[in-house]
């Protein structure tokens, strides 16, 4: 794999053109030009003029799509950098077809102040994806003074969350809602009713029974997605709830949507992918919060993902060295890397018939986008040449020791996948490259 | 015993691992064994090299006690590691800890751990056998296999009899253990305690939920009452022990309900007055004290299954 910043103009042909903003499912074109999206058209480039020094790329006929944008990560940096890096997670991104992540505020220090911010977009400075941080609703995640939103709005937060603990406070949610309209940032919500999930391990029923392991209920999901719901209803703000895993959240959000509630949500691929099951004999790689559910919460998420209700597939990258994953399944740290998997894991869904290629887009990147406010998502001119280039038949092995992330904990290692990132293009150099032309 | 039934485990980590065939003959293996302790001289030398490592990471006296005279009274050689001592409160991992012991070449080690399946990761990272003394909610296997060998001396079987377990079953590893082997060996096994320490699932695990103790009891042929844990009011899953002892206690009036021959146990031990009536404990029904005699012989059938087999 060769990584070239060189070129400055890049035309992709033949390509399968995915952009669900205008509609569009054609073979074409798309032209780029020092790091923006210059023409982008069915059909063949002819009568366009073209420079002499050109790079042209022949797609064979593979997906070509708004570069995917990840809403929830961690990044690790500042901390735990022998967990990842901002600019290995960067990577990471891009060996997996995105060109943007979100990275959640739970660093050390936490992300909870103007100084943090900056730190994170400086590393982030030549990195093969954009990073958009995420500052923290409260002081130090304490859930008890609101965190400088304007200030670090300013440094370039995109989006505030305590993201890894909810807000247990509901009049301090609430002020979140409102404060975050005057400084155009977006509320993400982990929603947890600790007091119902505390010291559990895995999803409650009759697997953790069995394996003697503290029970999360899903209803402690659902009774702050309900709260969630109701402070953004009242409020009139908009809400993001983060990675959704249960039926019954899925069916508060429907209704809530339905009856004009400013709400959107995301769920991660291990939620349409794997059930509480896949704990087997106390895998550690299994364990993350929320947890994994049973066949019906699948199930209905796979149908959300579908009509629209999860309009977000992100991933909740969260990467963990042996350190914290080696030890008794009670003991270990939740969270699984994400990244590298997201889009085969994802493109199951067109497989099985849930999605369209393009409501899979629309998932990945042009819904990210919007909801977050941030340019990308589209395939249009003027737009930043954040592509990705998508064999949706490209059979692999997920090996341990092809990852760009610095960690390993997923459940998916040595799965065989298939379809994959074959080119990712961020502000027009390419990141990512996985195929010769 | 039979020559022709060959010990298919290197450890002994749970009921669940266990097919019927192998608890009857570990029973067995313990009823030709019991013979040993009531010697003068309660030795033989058929473990003589063997090295057995008592690794406690959470506080057992009678548990430890009788891994220990059961590996003495095989000939090994016996060790004791206790949470306190051990290298774990020092900041090493289970894994490392199981590294390092394994350097030392045992050929058992005997663990109990506050964490569910923590046995199961012992073992993956040794050469050793492991037994599983009791892990967190998980298992506690060679609990359960001397109420096994306990009942079916009493009773001359287990099949069919009617088993009921009353108390703390969500917490209780010693409940989840007895459930998962009495249901294989045939028995019908009952649960009843507060809803709030009755988890979900447990009648996949083999045992009917029963709404009353009373229910549970009417027409059984063993009552086991299990250990309340004090701390259970806090969290808060019980208004008090006074209320647990008057609405979930085994008593003489309970007791009418069942079978008339009907046997009581306890793993111990006893919170006399709460959930066992002392008249019951100290009673001609109780078989309390054979449980704890059977230990020994089902601990000495353990180590001599997994490791004097050849």
């Amino acid at each position: 794999m060769s990584v070239d910043n060189l070129e400055s103009v890049i035309l992709l042909e033949n390509a399968r053109l995915l952009d669900p903003a205008g509609g569009l499912d054609a073979l074409g074109y798309v032209l780029v030009r020092d790091g923006i999206i210059a023409a982008v058209a069915a059909g063949r480039p002819e009568g366009v003029e073209l420079p002499a020094e050109l790079r042209r790329l022949d797609a064979g006929g593979r997906w070509l799509t708004p570069g995917l944008i990840d809403l929830h990560v961690h990044l690790r940096e500042p901390g735990d950098e022998h967990k990842e890096t901002v600019v290995s997670g960067a990577a990471a991104a891009a060996a997996g077809g995105f060109t943007a992540v979100v990275c959640m505020p739970n660093t050390r220090p936490f992300n909870d102040c103007a100084a943090v911010t900056l730190q994170i977009l400086a590393a982030a400075a030549g990195a093969a994806a954009r990073v958009y941080p995420v500052g923290s609703i409260s002081v130090g995640l304490q859930g008890e003074t609101l965190a400088p939103f304007g200030e670090m709005r300013r440094a370039g937060v995109r989006a505030v969350s305590d993201d890894g603990r909810p807000v247990v406070n509901s009049q301090l949610m609430r002020r979140a809602l409102e404060y975050a309209g005057d400084h155009d940032l977006l509320v993400i919500s982990h929603a947890e009713e600790e007091s119902l999930s505390r010291n559990g391990a895995m999803n409650e029923g009759a697997t953790a029974t069995r394996l003697g392991l503290r029970g999360i209920p899903a209803v402690a999901e659902e009774i702050m997605v309900h709260r969630e719901l109701a402070l953004a209803e009242y409020t009139g703000r908009p809400v993001h709830i983060a990675h959704v895993s249960t039926a019954g959240s899925v069916d508060l959000i429907r209704r809530a949507k339905a009856r004009g509630v400013k709400a959107t949500a995301e769920t991660a691929p291990h939620y349409f992918t794997l059930t509480e099951e896949a704990v087997g004999l106390y895998d550690t790689r299994a364990k993350m919060n929320p947890p994994l559910r049973t066949a019906a919460d699948v199930a209905a998420i796979r149908e959300a993902l579908a009509d629209g209700t999860l309009e977000v597939i992100a991933t909740d990258h969260a990467p963990h060295s042996d350190l914290e994953k080696d030890l008794e399944f009670e003991l270990a740290a939740n969270g699984i890397i994400g990244l590298e998997s997201a889009l085969p894991l994802s493109l199951a869904l067109v497989r099985d018939g849930l999605l369209t290629p393009l409501q899979l887009v629309a998932r990945l990147s042009t819904n990210p986008a919007r909801i977050l406010g941030v340019p990308g998502g589209r395939l249009a001119v003027g737009e930043p040449a954040d592509l990705t280039l998508i064999d949706p038949d490209y059979k692999f092995t997920f090996r341990a020791d092809e990852l760009k992330s610095r960690s390993r904990n997923s459940p998916f290692i040595d799965w065989e996948m298939q379809g994959k990132a074959m080119l990712t293009i961020m502000d027009g150099r390419i990141t990512h490259q996985e195929i010769s032309f | 015993m039979s020559a022709d039934y060959l010990f298919p485990h290197r450890h002994i980590l749970g009921l669940g691992d266990l097919a019927a065939a192998d608890i009857d003959f570990i029973l067995k293996t313990a009823e030709s064994f019991k013979e040993i302790s009531q010697r003068s001289i309660k030795k033989v030398p058929t473990l003589r090299g063997k090295t057995v490592i008592n690794l406690f990471l959470e506080p057992s006296t009678r548990t430890r006690l009788s891994f220990e005279i059961a590996a003495k009274r095989m000939s090994a050689d016996t060790f004791n590691i206790s949470g306190a001592g051990s290298s774990t409160v020092k900041g090493e991992t289970m894994v490392d800890t199981a590294r390092n012991l394994a350097a030392m070449n045992p050929d058992c080690i005997i663990i109990r751990h506050a964490c569910s399946g923590s046995p199961g990761l012992l073992a993956r990272h040794i050469d050793a056998s492991v037994i599983n003394a009791g892990d967190g909610a998980h298992e506690h296997p060679s609990q359960a296999l001397l109420d096994l060998m306990t009942v079916r001396e009493h009773k001359g079987r287990i099949e069919g009899l009617k088993v009921a377990i009353i108390g703390d079953i969500t917490h209780s590893r010693v409940a989840h253990s007895n459930i998962i082997g009495f249901a294989k060996m045939g028995a019908e096994v009952r649960v009843a305690g507060p809803a709030t320490l009755i988890p979900p699932g447990i009648a996949a695990m083999g045992a009917q939920h029963c709404r009353s103790v009373r229910q549970a009891v009417s027409g059984a042929d063993v009552v086991m009452a299990l250990r309340i844990q004090k701390e259970r009011q806090q969290d808060p899953l019980l208004p008090s022990l006074r209320e647990y002892a008057i609405f979930y206690g085994i008593t003489p009036e309970v007791m009418i309900h069942a079978a008339s021959d009907a046997i009581i146990m306890h793993p111990g031990p006893i919170n006399r007055g709460i959930e066992l009536d002392p008249a019951l404990a100290d009673g001609p029904r109780s078989v309390i004290l054979d449980q704890v005699t059977n230990g020994v012989a089902i601990r000495m059938a353990l180590l001599y299954l997994i490791m004097g087999g050849e």
